[in-house]
């Protein structure tokens, strides 16, 4: 492992153990994930380096197209077929990539669970409620159809869906989209994974429904001190919920930092772009929003340089030629890839 | 902002009275709106806000008669559309476009960027060559180069430049009131910005009059002039935007307020998330409609189903125990 | 009952395998696409140009009976009767693919019509259009065509409407379904909203969109028409006697199988070929609309 790309030497308890302190839950080193098309090669995840501690919560952010999806699906796995993968994920110490397929599977849905956006497209619509939530439990953790039954049930309650018994008799379509939502939380909880990726899970509902799901996963994320990954275009979703953040732009992280600082010290442009984009309901009616001009890089044509150059207000001569690299910023961890940096004043 | 120029108190430009809208589903018939009654006048915007299922895109299409209301009256510039003819309805429809929230299923994805911005303008035998002149300055307009993006298809743009055609579709009609179906709710919030910025640039140059539909009060509240919250196919609260942002009457308001997440991770996520889900709209509570879910219910909202009460100018609240009075 | 919802475990896993090995099944035994274009537009010029071809007449006599294909003289041989198997060949090609083409173009042309209205109107439309398709798809097909057969006499004339009627069905529900997933679609309700008539939006709107499914299952269809046509004509309800198809040819030959086998395997591999040449372009056709679909 390369000893400068290594995060948050965070104080805690597992520090203090010295050389025997065990590894994080997950680790992820140079990981990419090109496609190749008809137009050329597709760099969807260009370099990645991230580590997530055990109970933490980790924000994804970036627009569509960032990679933030593609990098989340590498690391479990579940890539394009087509898609050349290389880099490290370190679950727990072990590399998934390294593993043997049938081994790797073992991992999935067990010890690392995944939200998806669109609930009714991830529940099968004639399987019943009740296969969805035994189905995994049986597989992996050998209950019996009885144990497995009951604890559907209580999954059912944990994700506050009311009536649970009854639910486990119905197909998906019986339900509403934020019930929906819930069995699919229900069904990654199955297996007490110690790792759960939401990819986008909330986006899809309304800000009322959002806001209960988004308060269920910060629930069950304190009550079982399982590690989260969540990923979302809108900063304000990740603002209270997570512990830090990575910024995604053009398949790679442009900034990481501890979410406070994240949002009092960010120095990317791009971050600082996301931000400001978020609609401020304390400005003046009928006021023009911030906005980004121009679009995403076009992954299979990226220039040299930074790849937000083309649309930064600050860029520099030499952001279209050189590669920005992530630096340390502070001692919490704080990187950022710019040559232009925002707000270096305000920094104490 | 709202003033008439001068115009005097001319009529509103939309007048919606007691819209009622029904559909029927296997379990029944539902009745999606049930007495709606708002007005717009020209260069203004109406927010209308709630959760899906609340029968707001349907007070929407019903304006347009995608399909025609069940009951209650739509005035467009004084024309009643409801009791008009379809050959008479057609004549009106230019002048109200409608834009929908997925904005990559709006556009025929077999046509050129260019028939799909001159399809209203075909239909309504604009010549060829003002068509293309027509076109192009539509699509400069909402910033565009006709040059690039004419002879395309929709599957090469992005879903932000996808809605920017979806509104140089509409815009291509000039039209004086523009109904936007959620139009940002499926985009990036760096894209959101965009379209709402042009969505604002044309009503202040065009003096359209527009109906925002949203479930996002955030997004809703910038553009708004005023606000109108639905709940299970009623309006519960209706008033001036900053007022009903500032200072919410209807609980229903304020759990729609303090569900929008807040930018920043110092601030405490506010109050409990609504309770429970939207009641099924087969068999609406009884009484007040939201009290199955509301924080500050009393036994006697079961009651009597509050009715929509003036507690200000331009203010109403349809709430037994209204937060502000 | 929840026990036939839930198999085994186990069975997950298992799965897993036939899939694979029937794609890997699927993709071995696929002609390259060049091939199978390149195969029906040779027979299409062929059959296209016969009368102008430097080969015998169809029912002409060439030489003795029963030859071998040969270096010199006829290529595939001569039939029982001495008659150039070759031109047979050429002048079945034109039955094969005047019958298929036709019938499935007619097809296409009335079922996608009436597909259209049914799935854009609803109502008593898609009713009674539905009830009609029912009524012809009650018969057996066979059945159904041989007893069109001898109701009409043979001839390539009514052959070909007789396959048609046969497979308007097919197009009219397969059309519809497509129909209906389109019209929902927001671009369709954008059109009403600005007042665009019920013709427009059926023919600029929704068909271009249907259109892409509707044309790969003809050119599958077509190959089960052929296939259909030289049943018919091996059961003696085909073509009209001395004029020549495929599947005639097979039944004349069938009897001298063990004798002379080319005069049976080489009309069989034409129309083989042909059957498999028109279902590669049909999938490829359909893969490309899919992967159309799921970009959108």
């Amino acid at each position: 492992m390369n000893p400068t790309t290594t995060t948050d030497p965070r104080p805690g308890p597992e520090q203090a153990a010295g050389p025997d302190r065990p590894p994080p839950l997950l680790h992820v080193d140079d990981l990419r994930c090109h496609l190749p098309t008809r137009r050329g090669l597709l760099r969807a995840v260009d370099g990645v380096t991230l580590t997530l501690e055990r109970g933490q919560t980790l924000g994804i952010a970036g627009e569509s197209g960032s990679g933030k999806s593609m990098l989340v699906r590498t690391i479990m796995g579940i890539a394009p077929r087509a898609a050349r993968v290389s880099g490290e994920v370190r679950f727990d110490g072990v590399d998934l990539r390294r593993l043997p397929a049938r081994e790797a599977r073992r991992y999935l849905g067990r010890h690392i669970a995944m939200v998806f956006q669109d609930p009714s497209s991830a529940l099968n619509p004639v399987v019943r409620i009740e296969r969805h939530l035994t189905e995994g439990p049986r597989h992996h953790l050998g209950l019996s159809r009885a144990a497995a039954r009951e604890k559907a049930v209580q999954l059912l309650e944990q994700v506050g869906i009311p009536e649970p018994r009854k639910r486990l008799r119905q197909y998906p379509h019986q339900l509403s989209g934020g019930m929906r939502q819930r069995v699919t939380i229900a069904m990654a909880l199955a297996c007490d994974p110690a790792l759960l990726i939401a990819d986008e899970s909330t986006t899809a509902l309304d800000v009322t429904v959002q806001k209960q799901i988004l308060d269920l996963l910060q629930r069950i994320q304190r009550d079982r001190d399982m590690a989260v990954i969540m990923v979302s275009h809108d900063l304000g979703v990740l603002a209270g919920r997570t512990d830090r953040i990575a910024v995604m732009y053009g398949g790679q992280v442009v900034e990481e930092a501890p979410t406070p600082t994240l949002f009092a010290h960010h120095r990317h442009r791009y971050t600082a772009a996301l931000l400001e984009a978020i609609p401020d309901t304390a400005r003046p009616r009928h006021s023009a929003l911030h906005t980004i001009p121009g679009a995403p890089p076009d992954p299979v044509a990226l220039g040299p340089g930074c790849r937000f150059a083309p649309r930064c207000a600050a860029a520099l001569p030499r952001c279209s030629t050189d590669v920005p690299h992530l630096e340390p910023a502070g001692d919490d961890g704080h990187r950022y890839a710019c040559f232009a940096p925002t707000g270096l004043r305000e920094r104490p | 902002m709202t003033t008439m120029d001068g115009r005097g108190p001319a009529r509103p430009l939309l007048e919606v009275e007691d819209l009622v809208q029904t559909y029927r589903v296997p379990g029944g018939t539902v009745q999606a709106v049930s007495g709606v009654s708002f007005r717009v006048r020209r260069g203004e915007t109406l927010g209308l806000v709630g959760e899906s299922g609340c029968g707001k895109s349907s007070v929407a299409k019903a304006l347009v008669r995608l399909p025609a209301p069940r009951a209650g009256r739509v005035r467009f510039d004084g024309l009643e559309l409801t009791s008009m003819s379809f050959a008479r309805l057609r004549r009106v429809l230019p002048r109200m476009q409608i834009i929908f929230q997925d904005p990559v299923s709006a556009l025929n994805p077999r046509r050129r960027i260019r028939d799909i911005v001159a399809e209203g303008l075909a239909i309504h035998g604009v010549d060829r060559a003002g068509i293309a002149e027509r076109v192009d300055e539509t699509l400069r307009q909402v910033g565009l180069d006709p040059d690039l993006v004419a002879d395309r298809r929709p599957g090469e743009f992005s879903g932000g430049q996808c809605q920017r055609i979806a509104v140089a579709r509409a815009m291509a009609l000039r039209p004086e009131l523009l109904i936007c179906d959620e139009p940002v709710s499926a985009l990036d919030v760096s894209v959101q910005a965009q379209v709402l910025n042009l969505l604002e640039r044309m009503r202040a140059e065009r003096g359209l009059a527009m109906l925002f539909i949203s479930h996002d009060l955030a997004v809703v509240r910038n553009i708004s002039d005023q606000i109108a919250v639905m709940y299970l196919g009623k309006i519960v609260e209706i008033g001036d935007a900053d007022e009903v942002y500032r200072h919410p009457a209807h609980p229903y308001t304020r759990a729609l307020i303090e569900s929008v997440p807040v930018p920043d991770p110092t601030a405490p996520l506010g109050g409990d998330a609504l309770r429970g889900e939207l009641p099924s709209p087969l068999e609406p509570p009884r009484g007040c409609r939201f009290r199955t879910r509301c924080p500050l219910a009393r036994p006697s909202c079961a009651d009597a189903e509050p009715p929509l009460t003036p507690i200000g100018p331009n203010r109403s609240v349809a709430c037994h125990y209204p937060l502000v009075t | 009952m929840s026990s036939v919802m839930q198999p085994a475990p186990p069975t997950g896993s298992a799965a897993e395998t036939p899939p694979t090995a029937s794609r890997a099944a699927r993709r071995g035994a696929k002609l390259p696409l060049w091939v199978g274009i390149g195969w029906i537009a040779g027979l299409a010029l062929v059959a296209l140009l016969a009368d102008v071809l430097p080969i015998a007449g169809y029912d002409e006599v060439v030489g003795a009976p029963m030859q071998g294909p040969q270096l010199t003289g006829e290529p595939l041989g001569t039939d029982a009767i001495g008659r150039s198997v070759l031109s047979r060949i050429v002048y079945g090609a034109r039955a094969s693919m005047a019958v298929g083409l036709t019938a499935a173009v007619l097809g296409l042309v009335v079922g996608g019509f009436l597909g259209l209205l049914a799935g854009y109107f609803r109502g008593v439309v898609e009713a009674t259009i539905d009830i009609l398709a029912e009524v012809v798809q009650a018969f057996p097909p066979l059945l159904f065509l041989i007893a069109l057969a001898a109701a009409l006499r043979p001839s390539l004339a009514s052959l070909t409407l007789a396959l048609a009627a046969l497979i308007i069905p097919s197009f009219a529900r397969m059309t519809k379904g497509s129909v209906v997933a389109q019209s929902s679609r927001e671009f369709v309700l954008a059109a009403r909203a600005m007042g665009a008539s019920h013709w427009r939006i059926m023919f600029r709107e929704i068909l271009p969109n249907a259109l892409m499914s509707i044309v790969a299952f003809s050119v599958v269809v077509m190959a089960l028409l052929i296939v259909i046509e030289g049943s018919l004509s091996f059961l003696g309800f085909g073509m009209p006697m001395p004029y020549p198809s495929w599947g005639g040819m097979v039944a004349e030959a069938k009897d001298r199988i063990a004798s002379h086998p080319s005069l049976t395997f080489i009309p069989a591999f034409f129309l083989f070929m042909t059957v498999y040449a028109l279902n590669t372009v049909g999938d490829h056709l359909r893969r490309r609309f899919d992967v159309e679909q799921s970009q959108l």
